[in-house]
């Protein structure tokens, strides 16, 4: 459940962090059941402004943290000469932040390769003298970060290759750090080397902090630095990440399988953007083989769904999912479902959607689970989910590597029980517009096309020429109804067709279509207010429903019951026809505002 | 559009950054008139202010800033010359 006091970390740039920090912090820190944790931070700059981001952070991670931060510089006195007030605090961590602005001693110019060496066993032993009476002292964890290259190459390219080299220098030092790291399990480094290269150097140092306060980072250097070391407590605390949750139709694959089919999915090698999914695939992949579960939740008939996966280009098989729902529900429901079959909490899930309405929704009523902002543009998703740092570990095991093995996708099902009572709430939250009206010229080509390709919910499938649809604009006796619908997130366009035509007083419905993306909006209950409006002021007294059965469109098999209709006739193909009596029949749709079109 | 009409928008980042949605600043306000304006402040309302309109203010002009007025004026000539 998004909390109820309104704070969503996620939705916020980090310029709002930083403006807004008081008010989220108060917020924050008013939550219930925060697991209280000391943080000592070390460090050889203003640490002010990473200790701000990383409390708000923590608080939102479920922590209550108290921090003690030593004077700009100490971190050496503090941790070695003068630790009492340190060792008072009583630290559950000690973060040891410093950069490459406080290496004591580079190797000097021309130096040769053996004095270089001995420079960079020097530095290290200034840092593991650090590190080793932090443990005599107070043997908790700490957290040193490794080094940013410099802010300048003084040797250009030579700067990476020679012994007098500074860049060279802190290559050299960050694989000691790593070496050091390595056998000393007390000891974990923050990789602020890559951090700050997937920044960028330029934008990571900010000169007039360092020269006016002593900040040694951009703000977005110390939200990036902060980001990741809330990554690394959580992990300590066991609260890391262990599902990626994925939908199918443009997130794992281009296109909507249902309607286009398995044949004409965008995957593989053909096309650039079948590339982009591909690689996408394979980013997944390399998550579940480093033992992060991966669980489809998809809006799709399951048996169409699946057959996503033997696309003889698709890199994830079916044997990859831990956990497999394709359905019609709400997918909070699909989600509380895999938390349940996997016997893991959503509040380890992360989900990844290009729809943003499924995401509001799934945020809005899952408790703890991570939805990022991927947008819809496939190329950008692995590295959105890399920002978050969902999946960060303190350590691997070989249990890690084989988890993904232990579950199956068949074990653990339970009951689903629980179903959430505000659905109609959340309808509304969309704020929903739509606009229905009698078909006109300028969407002629549109609902041409979306007769020839929409195979789901479509009740009929019928496919019609533009000049057939054209012919309903001056038929008399043929109603054709368009609908538009627009929400919060933006505009769906021209998503729904229905087409009846009347036989003295009965009006037939031989077409009633809508694109998937809008399923489960109440629009169909919208179109039919419409419908009967304009049936009614024909002087229509019945509407009859037609259903014709097809591989694809078992989700609308039941549409005309669910609407009010009685079956007047079943034929043993599943082909079926519905009344409704046009009389007493009352407008049935709640939660979607209508406009009428501009120029009818 | 003078340097003063944006007080009301400073006023604004003001109350974010001080959580206090009742302060009123005016061009003599200062770290000595508002209450809880330290120096850790002083930095997150520059910070908030340069993301906030896009500028970045050079080092002596940081120096120059001693009261809202004198910000207000650095924020008008920064984006006079944008």
């Amino acid at each position: 459940m998004s909390h109820p006091d309104g704070v969503d970390l996620a939705s916020l740039s980090v310029d709002e962090l930083l403006t807004k920090r008081k008010g989220l912090r108060r917020k924050l820190a008013a939550r219930e059941n925060l697991q209280p944790i000391r943080i000592a931070v070390l460090s050889g700059s203003t640490t002010n402004e990473v200790v701000d981001l990383l409390e708000l952070r923590l608080l939102d991670a479920g922590f209550a943290p108290t921090f003690h931060q030593s004077e700009y510089g100490r971190f050496y006195v503090d941790a070695v000469h003068d630790a009492d007030t340190l060792v008072q605090f009583d630290p559950h961590l000690v973060y040891v932040h410093t950069s490459v602005r406080n290496i004591q001693r580079f190797a000097p110019m021309g130096c040769s390769e053996i004095e270089f060496e001995e420079h960079v066993k020097a530095e290290i032993s200034f840092f593991q003298e650090i590190w080793t009476s932090l443990e005599e002292k107070i043997g908790c964890l700490v957290i040193q970060n490794n080094f940013e290259f410099p802010p300048y190459a003084i040797l250009g390219n030579l700067d990476a290759t020679i012994a007098g080299g500074h860049t060279r220098f802190v290559s050299a030092l960050n694989l000691e750090c790593a070496q050091r790291a390595a056998s000393n399990s007390k000891l974990l480094v923050q990789d602020i080397w890559s951090i700050s290269a997937r920044i960028g150097l330029d934008q990571w140092f900010d000169f007039e902090r360092w020269f006016s306060y002593k900040i040694n980072t951009s703000l977005e250097g110390s939200h990036a630095i902060a980001i990741s070391l809330t990554a690394i407590i959580r992990a300590m605390y066991g609260k890391t990440r262990k599902v990626l949750v994925l939908d199918l139709d443009n997130t794992l694959w281009g296109g909507v399988i249902g309607d286009d089919g398995v044949e004409k999915i965008q995957i593989g090698r053909e096309t650039p953007v079948a590339e982009a999914y591909s690689a996408f695939q394979q980013y997944c992949l390399s998550l579940r083989n480093r033992g992060v579960l991966l669980a489809v939740c998809s809006k799709n008939n399951e048996e169409i769904a699946k057959l996503g996966f033997e696309h003889p280009d698709s890199i994830l098989k079916l044997e990859h999912i831990s956990c497999f729902k394709a359905n019609w529900e709400p997918k909070h429901e699909n989600i509380a479902l895999i938390a349940k079959e996997l016997n893991l909490g959503a509040d380890s899930f992360v989900f990844v959607d290009d729809n943003p309405a499924e995401r509001e929704i799934v945020r809005a009523q899952t408790d703890g689970i991570a939805v990022p902002e991927v947008g819809s543009d496939v190329a950008q998703y692995a590295k959105i989910l890399e920002t978050g740092r969902y999946f960060e570990q303190i350590s691997l095991s070989q249990e890690d590597y084989e988890r993904a093995a232990l579950y199956d996708q068949n074990t653990r099902r339970t009951a689903f029980e629980g179903k959430f009572a505000d659905y109609g709430e959340y309808l509304d939250s969309l704020s929903m517009t739509a606009e229905i009206g009698r078909f006109q010229p300028i969407y002629l080509e549109r609902i041409a096309q979306l007769t020839n390709k929409t195979n789901q919910f479509n009740l009929t499938t019928r496919r019609y020429t533009l000049d057939e649809i054209e012919s309903i604009l001056t038929d008399p006796d043929a109603i054709g109804i368009y609908g538009r619908l627009r929400d919060r997130f933006g505009d769906n366009g021209l998503i729904s067709v229905v087409l009846g035509r009347r036989t003295n007083d009965i009006l037939d419905i031989e077409l009633w279509l809508m694109s998937c993306r809008v399923l489960k909006r109440d629009m169909e209950l919208a179109m039919l207010d419409t419908l009967v409006g304009y049936a009614r002021g024909m002087g229509i007294a019945i509407l009859h429903g037609h259903y014709r059965p097809t591989k694809k469109n078992a989700m609308v098999q039941d549409h005309y019951p669910k609407l009010g209709f009685e079956m007047v006739s079943q034929n043993p193909d599943g082909s079926a026809i519905y009344s409704l009596e046009v009389k007493g029949f009352a407008p049935r749709n709640t939660h979607i505002k209508i406009m009428e079109p501009a120029n009818e | 559009m003078s340097s003063d009409d944006r007080l009301p928008e400073i006023q604004e980042i003001f109350r974010d950054v001080f959580d206090d949605p009742n302060l009123v600043i005016d061009r003599h306000s200062n770290a000595e008139t508002v209450p809880d304006w330290d120096s850790l402040t002083h930095v997150n309302l520059i910070t908030a202010i340069e993301k906030r309109y896009k500028v970045k203010f050079a080092l002596g002009q940081l120096q120059q800033l001693h009261h809202v007025g004198d910000l207000l004026d650095l924020l008008d000539q920064k984006l006079a010359s944008k």
